[in-house]
């Protein structure tokens, strides 16, 4: 009953230690893997759609709750998907290990001994030739070594082996995707992004405050931002106007005036999709696009209480924008704006929306809203959208709310006085992403290495031939030639060993000696 | 008519001579129905090939266990097969010849949409299949790889099918040329794994059964089904390591991040994984052989759905289908 006590603690340790780092458990960790990672494609993730899993969690509050809990809006940090790759990790280690330590002793040892029977190896020859044993020894090794062989003499036969690089590309190539995983950690601890939507004409300086948002890894310092600052000179576009993939984007490029350090000299740079700017250690992006309609707000007063562009954030493809335009300085009360920025204005049964991309036919579509003034009490609000709280829908005379639509040049006259709304004109913006992922060269350097590393290991054939040439004659000595092939799905053994008995039989090596027939 | 409608028209005519390649590559699979069982023994069992065996006693013997070619076909169901691969092969010039004019009519590479990575990815697996078959003996895939090249050009021509048009900005990279040859090209050699594994499942369940006669017999043998499957990958998946990696350093080009679970970067890493557990399972006890086909043919679904499913059903950056 001894197989029925309880294991020690080493002695489970190891037995899971075995248990872990087995094929098997790898295999079965593999496919977990490529499981885990489905839901990740089914269900939107907060890292790359945040708007689509707050809609969502909207639409279904309670299965919303339950993703919540299993971490589905954020599989690939969630723990369970960490475990599965930190396991596969783990059991690649206690697996690689081991074989470098075998390895490096094959490395160093001698091709094994020559079989008692060379006839029973999948591919063998026998011959009889009328040179001395001693002769055709030499030829075989002579022509195993050209064959880049390694060879040993022992006795009476040859022992040669080949092939080393399999299992060395094999170990390569585990050993970059652990040093893959460093330098994507490394990214993640120390990297940052950030994005930041500049209006043609203003500038960005680096700096976590002007950031629209800003996320990076736990050990990045502020420190670590390059100093510079540009100015968006000028934003051009163009879209496919044709008849096939109408409104398709054709071409986004920025240019800018950049000043990197303080103090030192301006350039002018372009900035393309493909083609983003490199400063330090970070690279600026273009990644999104839109208008910014330049509008005027007279107050009650007669004042100015805002003049300039104003970010809207497309809707659709067409770039239907919605936004929100603040004068919270207006008086005798503040006033705001919600509309539809439309670059190509169309009305149609499904309301007003833009039919194109580009600005073809500019239209701003507003309702005004006014309140008591209140006083800045620092709560965050949103630039987006108007809060409405202690605001009133302006009404017009017929008691509906005042709701028009101006082309550029064109003025919204509030009634009785309140103010105007003069719509001046557009202006184009751009996303800005700056971001550094300084783990990067590791990365794409581990890559490159697994690749080279996995070829090594799928294209080296490792092989062993074994040639013994028996009896002490020097008339007629029988020839025995063996040929092992150590990997599945190699080619040419059949070759090799019919070269060596072409050159046993005249010490020159015939091409093609061999029947097509045993191809495999 | 201009360039594309031309390589509209190569493109119709390859549906059509793969159509045909298909049918009568099922008349040499029905041909071969009279073939008896021992005809399967015959080939698997290890014959000695005699080379040089002049009838002179001083001449050596070479002994190979290496599986040979198939037994022959019977005549009438060989000439049904040799005009397949005919009319095959002249399929694949056309779709060459489409897959050209359509890059001469876009004047860019041709691998800008859906339409035109499925159009050369089955000229991919054509080719493959054709040097396959005239080369190694497997003419035997000619059904199932024309039976899947006739539904995938079907779809491109019916379904995915887009007019000739400019690139958007984000594709101006020479990263998108290595990117899309070397995911089609592995693409490609997948589904050509896939279906030999496909023929493999078939092949060693009527082994075992004892069931293999008729067009079963004409199968090359599981263990030469499986040495091809496994070389298709063998070549398939550094290449797709590459397609893949080739794709992240042109995403931190274009969108700064070289990662960042696009469901197309999260399904590429799904059909990495499964051909990863593929070729761990060659090499596995209990794994080896039918368990391990099947891990190849669940691979190239994979495939399939990042390919197909993914640009349709999924938003996400590689939404390039067009349609």
């Amino acid at each position: 009953m001894s197989n029925t006590q309880p294991l020690s603690a080493p002695e489970l340790g190891r037995w899971a230690w075995v248990q872990l780092t087995s094929m098997r458990t790898a295999l079965v960790l593999l496919f977990l893997l490529a499981l885990a990672a489905v839901p990740g494609a089914m269900v939107p993730q907060r890292a790359n759609e945040p708007a689509e899993v707050l809609s969502f969690k909207e639409a279904n509050p309670r299965l919303g709750e339950v993703y919540e809990t299993l971490g589905l809006f954020h599989v690939y940090t969630s723990v369970w998907f960490s475990a599965v790759y930190l396991l596969l990790f783990i059991s690649l280690v206690g697996c690689i290990v081991p074989r470098i330590r075998v390895y490096l002793k094959a490395l160093r040892a001698e091709p094994p001994a020559t079989p008692a029977r060379l006839s029973r190896l999948p591919e063998s020859a026998s011959l009889t030739v009328a040179r001395p044993a001693a002769d055709v020894l030499d030829a075989a090794e002579a022509a195993l070594r050209r064959k880049r062989f390694r060879v040993v003499r022992r006795g009476d036969s040859v022992a040669a082996e080949r092939g080393y690089l399999r299992e060395a590309g094999n170990l390569l190539f585990h050993l970059s995707l652990l040093v893959l995983l460093i330098g994507v950690a490394w990214g993640q601890l120390f990297g940052y992004k950030g994005s930041s939507i500049v209006v043609v004409g203003q500038g960005f300086a680096n700096n976590v405050t002007q950031y629209d948002d800003f996320s990076a890894g736990g050990w990045f310092r502020q420190s670590a931002l390059p100093a510079f600052a540009l100015t968006l000179d000028k934003f051009d576009v163009r879209f496919e106007t044709g008849p096939v993939q109408t409104g398709a984007a054709r071409e986004f490029t920025a240019h800018v005036t950049l000043t990197g350090q303080p103090g030192a000299a301006e350039t002018k740079e372009t900035l393309e999709v493909n083609h983003p700017l490199r400063i330090g250690g970070s690279m600026v992006h273009l990644s999104a696009h839109g208008y910014a309609p330049v509008v005027m707000v007279t107050d009650g007063d007669g004042n100015v209480a805002f003049n300039g562009p104003v970010v809207f954030l497309p809707q659709d493809g067409n770039f239907t924008s919605t936004g929100a335009i603040k004068a919270p300085d207006a008086r005798p009360k503040a006033l705001g704006f919600e509309g539809f920025f439309l670059p190509t204005a169309t009305v149609d049964s499904s309301g007003p929306h833009s039919v194109f991309p580009d600005a073809l036919r500019p239209q701003l579509f507003v309702n005004a809203w006014s309140g008591e003034p209140r006083a800045e009490d620092g709560t965050p609000h949103s630039v987006y959208t108007l809060d409405t709280t202690g605001m009133t829908q302006i009404t017009g005379a017929d008691g509906n709310p005042v709701a028009t639509r101006l082309n550029p040049g064109e003025y919204l006259d509030l009634p009785d006085g309140q103010g105007r709304l003069t719509f001046v004109g557009y202006r184009r913006w751009a996303k800005l992403q700056v971001s550094s992922a300084p783990g990067l060269p590791l990365t794409v350097g581990s890559v490159g290495t697994a690749i080279l590393g996995l070829m090594a290991s799928m294209f080296v054939r490792p092989r062993r031939i074994w040639v013994r040439a028996g009896g002490t004659g020097t008339e007629q000595v029988a020839v025995e030639i063996g040929g092992l092939d150590r990997a599945e799905a190699r080619t040419g053994l059949d070759q090799d060993v019919a070269d060596l008995v072409a050159v046993m039989e005249d010490g020159s090596v015939h091409e093609g000696t061999h029947d097509e027939g045993t191809q495999r | 008519m201009n360039v594309g409608a031309y390589s509209n028209l190569a493109m119709v005519t390859t549906w059509l001579f793969y159509l045909l390649a298909m049918a009568l590559f099922g008349v040499e699979w029905a041909m071969a129905r009279r073939v008896p069982a021992d005809a399967a023994e015959a080939e698997s069992a290890p014959v000695p090939a005699l080379v040089g065996a002049g009838g002179s006693p001083d001449a050596p013997v070479i002994r190979s266990r290496v599986d040979p070619l198939p037994a022959p076909a019977p005549e009438a169901s060989d000439r049904w097969g040799r005009m397949a691969l005919a009319l095959a092969g002249v399929g694949l010039l056309t779709n060459v010849v489409g897959v050209v004019l359509r890059g001469v009519a876009a004047d860019r590479f041709p691998w800008g949409n859906m339409y035109e990575f499925t159009i050369t990815t089955v000229a991919f697996i054509m080719a493959i299949f054709v040097v396959l078959a005239a080369r190694f003996g497997m003419r035997r895939l000619g059904l199932p790889v024309t039976l899947l090249v006739t539904v995938a050009t079907g779809l491109a021509v019916e379904v995915f099918y887009v007019a000739v048009a400019d690139l958007v900005p984000a594709l101006h990279s020479v990263w998108f040329v290595v990117h899309i040859v070397a995911a089609s090209f592995a693409g490609a050699l997948f589904n050509v794994a896939g279906a030999v594994s496909a023929l493999y499942l078939l092949r060693s369940r009527a082994d075992a059964r004892g069931t293999t006669r008729g067009w079963l017999a004409q199968l090359p043998t599981p263990r030469r089904l499986d040495l091809w499957a496994y070389r298709a990958t063998a070549i398939g998946f550094p290449l797709w390591t590459f397609a893949v990696a080739a794709g992240a350093v042109w995403a931190q080009y274009a969108w700064g991040r070289f990662w960042g679970w696009d469901p197309k970067e999260t399904f590429s890493l799904i059909t990495w994984v499964v051909f990863a557990a593929y070729l761990h399972a060659r090499l596995t006890a209990g794994w080896k052989g039918a368990r391990a086909a099947r891990i190849a043919v669940a691979g190239v679904a994979c495939f399939w759905f990042n390919f197909i499913g993914v640009n349709l059903l999924f938003s996400g950056l590689h939404s390039y289908a067009g349609i």
